[in-house]
């Protein structure tokens, strides 16, 4: 953090933000005891994955696009399956959306625990990170590697590797985990789900400021089931459209400030993707065991204080566990692995929940499969304008603090979110138009 | 190193998708040993708190895309008395690398409603490109073992044991079926670094060559094998062309199977 006045004013920034995915840093602006500028910079350098997609096979956007994140490649993976599967008018059967279900589970856990106890945690508990935390809290810290490890061999087992799966397909998967194998995860898990409950009784213990967030939400909601690899989009102002008609909705923009490109929701002001937004849009869609913890926990149907989402994500981690059980033990052996998905021309749309939220992609092809366009919406792209909301609301909230506690106070208010640097610096600027 | 003390540790980061570092994050069983063994001194992914340089060993993540990275990373070398390149980005410019078969200025305009909020390089390079490198681990992304071999053998002084023999050694080691051989289906394995454990065979897929060119590899051989089991010459240029694009004996051969390019007429 660095500190200077400037034009009698005060300026916040902070060079390099730590405990994110991704390289972002954080510019506020102050003048007479009044907020001007909020900025969260995005310098994450370019990647260009839409143009240098154009032009490849429609067979191989799962293991390109997997490489925009090293931690939510699942999400990439199946929002282009789905995408590309839906400009070719194919769907799969309930069994492979189910395997899929299953690896995105394994995303998800990992990704959780990752935030919760890695980079989320220490701001609650006073550390600059988890290895420093584990001096005080070992078995905490130990609870949160053990719960990574799960996801992590979940990943393992029905996509081949936990960073970049390999068995992901369009259609399906190259090859698909036998009962035995599953059966075999079915301890860990069932510890898992222990760690989970404790991870919700550890974290609705930590110090939350208050702060109500008023922005709209968004998340999808599939027919069945809390929302995961499938669903219609809703939002919390009522509204409720097909993903098909997502760019009709969100509209992207570029500011000078960000290699990533912000959105908006139909030119209305921030809306917020994530675990907020799908627990409060999805209260109904939990277990039992999920809404009894999360009662627990003390939250109500509802969550509107971004500090909190980190009891949300414990939540979701019971919720995860719960399913990931419950598919394994209906699992039969016997499923092919992959349906066909011939090419044709047309365009395709998809979405699925990344542990951070919408993950929206749009493709074109061509007669053979040729990509001629490719669209890309991650996440923290869309949540940039509400993170920067956030900021100001608690910088005029707290301005009264000295620069370091106001500083790490915005730090702590942007990992509320678990920005992916990476992920939001690579989507291109094209609306559809429609006659 | 001072005798006594832990050896420094620091991780950086330059265009990439960060999936290296948290493979070092994935170490969930060693992570805490490992804790012991080196001081993590600079790791902004993982702490808000940093140890000054100079570094014993330095992981970096990553190619350089940007002005500013060119700068950086000259900066990181003079304060690593160690430097590893860790993953396909830092070892041979990664899949941004794509760029440098196109055109710059129009990736960023199809990309970005205002291209000149950018600052960007037309080609992604590896590390190598710009700094002397101790050592280079393959892989999009890397095996978390040989990742906990480079640092053991850093912390150990020694030279880290990484093979450089192709997948099919592994494959046959591992017992697999040659999906070549048996299924007919197009492999990268004969020409790709070894390090994964012959992944891909294992699932019943070919091998995408995501640890990069083994060590003199037969390009040319491989390509008319994968002509000669139906694939065209451009998804045979395709196919070399991936997470190690600009690896010197992937770009080179992915070339020689690239259509001419036609006449530029007006659009």
């Amino acid at each position: 953090m660095s500190h200077k006045l400037t034009d009698g004013g005060q300026v916040l920034h902070v060079g390099t933000l730590a405990r994110v995915e991704g390289e972002g840093a954080m510019h506020i602006e102050i003048k007479d005891g009044r907020v001007k500028q909020v900025q969260l910079r995005i310098f994450e350098p370019p990647r260009f994955y839409e143009a240098f997609l154009r032009g490849r096979a429609w067979t191989e956007p799962p293991d390109i696009t997997a490489r925009i994140c090293g931690i939510c490649p699942v999400a990439y993976q199946f929002s282009s399956c789905l995408a590309i599967e839906d400009a070719c008018g194919v769907v799969v059967p309930d069994a492979i959306r189910t395997m899929r279900r299953l690896l995105y589970c394994g995303e998800w856990i990992e990704s959780h625990a990752l935030h919760i106890y890695l980079l989320h945690a220490p701001d609650f508990l006073g550390y600059p990170g988890a290895i420093e935390m584990a001096k005080d809290f070992g078995p905490v810290v130990e609870r949160g590697l053990r719960l990574k490890k799960v996801g992590n061999q979940l990943m393992t087992l029905v996509g081949g590797r936990s960073v970049h799966p390999v068995n992901v397909r369009l259609g399906g998967f190259y090859r698909m985990p036998t009962v035995a194998e599953l059966h075999g995860l079915r301890p860990a898990l069932e510890r898992g789900l222990e760690d989970a409950l404790e991870t919700v009784r550890l974290v609705s213990t930590f110090d939350f400021p208050d702060m109500e967030q008023p922005w709209t939400y968004l998340s999808l909601r599939p027919e069945h089931g809390y929302p995961i690899e499938s669903g219609d989009v809703v939002t919390s102002d009522g509204t409720a459209f097909d993903v098909r008609d997502f760019t009709a909705h969100i509209k992207e923009f570029h500011v000078p400030h960000s290699n990533a490109l912000h959105a908006s929701l139909d030119g209305g002001g921030p809306y917020v993707v994530g675990p907020l937004a799908r627990y409060t849009l999805n209260h109904d869609r939990l277990s039992p065991l999920a809404r009894e913890a999360a009662r627990e926990g003390g939250l109500d149907v509802t969550c509107r204080n971004p500090f909190k989402s980190i009891i949300v994500r414990a939540v979701e981690l019971v919720e995860i566990f719960v399913e990931a059980i419950r598919i394994i033990d209906a699992w039969q052996d016997g499923v092919a692995p992959s349906v066909p998905v011939p090419a044709r021309a047309g365009e395709g749309f998809g979405a699925t929940e990344a542990p951070r939220g919408v993950l929206f992609h749009r493709y074109r092809l061509d007669a053979d499969g040729t990509i001629l366009d490719a669209q890309i919406v991650p996440p923290t792209s869309q949540n940039q304008p509400s993170i920067e909301a956030d900021l100001r609301t608690l910088v005029e909230q707290w301005i009264e603090l000295s620069d370091h506690d106001l500083s790490h106070r915005c730090e702590h208010a942007i990992r509320n979110y678990d920005p992916c640097i990476s992920c939001a610096t690579h989507f291109l600027d094209l609306t559809v138009e429609r006659s | 190193m001072t005798t006594g003390a832990l050896p420094t540790l620091a991780v950086w980061k330059f265009a990439s998708c960060d999936g290296c570092q948290l493979t070092l994050l994935n170490c969930e069983d060693e992570l805490m040993a490992l804790a012991g063994q080196v001081q993590i001194a600079y790791f902004p992914e993982a702490t808000r708190a940093v140890v000054e340089g100079p570094y014993d060993v330095s992981l970096v993540e990553g190619s350089v895309t940007t002005p500013d990275e060119i700068e950086r990373i000259g900066q990181v070398r003079a304060m690593s008395r160690t430097l590893v390149t860790i993953g396909a980005c830092a070892t041979s410019g990664g899949i941004q690398a794509l760029r440098n078969f196109g055109d710059i200025a129009e990736f960023r305009s199809v990309v970005y409603a205002h291209p000149e909020y950018l600052s960007t390089l037309a080609r992604s390079t590896p590390i190598s490109a710009h700094v002397s490198v101790d050592f280079e681990l393959r892989g999009c992304p890397i095996d978390k073992h040989q990742l906990l071999e480079v640092l053991s053998a850093y912390i150990q002084r020694r030279r880290p044991r990484i093979p450089t023999t192709s997948v099919c050694v592994e494959c046959k080691r591992r017992g697999a079926v040659c999906v070549a051989v048996a299924h007919g289906t197009p492999c990268l394995g004969p020409v790709t670094q070894a390090g994964c454990g012959a992944l891909c065979p294992a699932f019943a897929r070919g091998c995408y060559g995501c640890f990069g060119p083994q060590d003199t590899p037969n390009t040319s051989s491989l390509a008319d094998r994968l002509l000669a089991l139906g694939m065209d010459d451009d998804q045979v240029m395709r196919i070399y062309r991936t997470f190690n694009a600009a690896s010197e004996p992937f770009r080179r051969e992915s070339e020689r199977h690239e259509a001419p390019q036609p006449e530029e007429v007006g659009s």
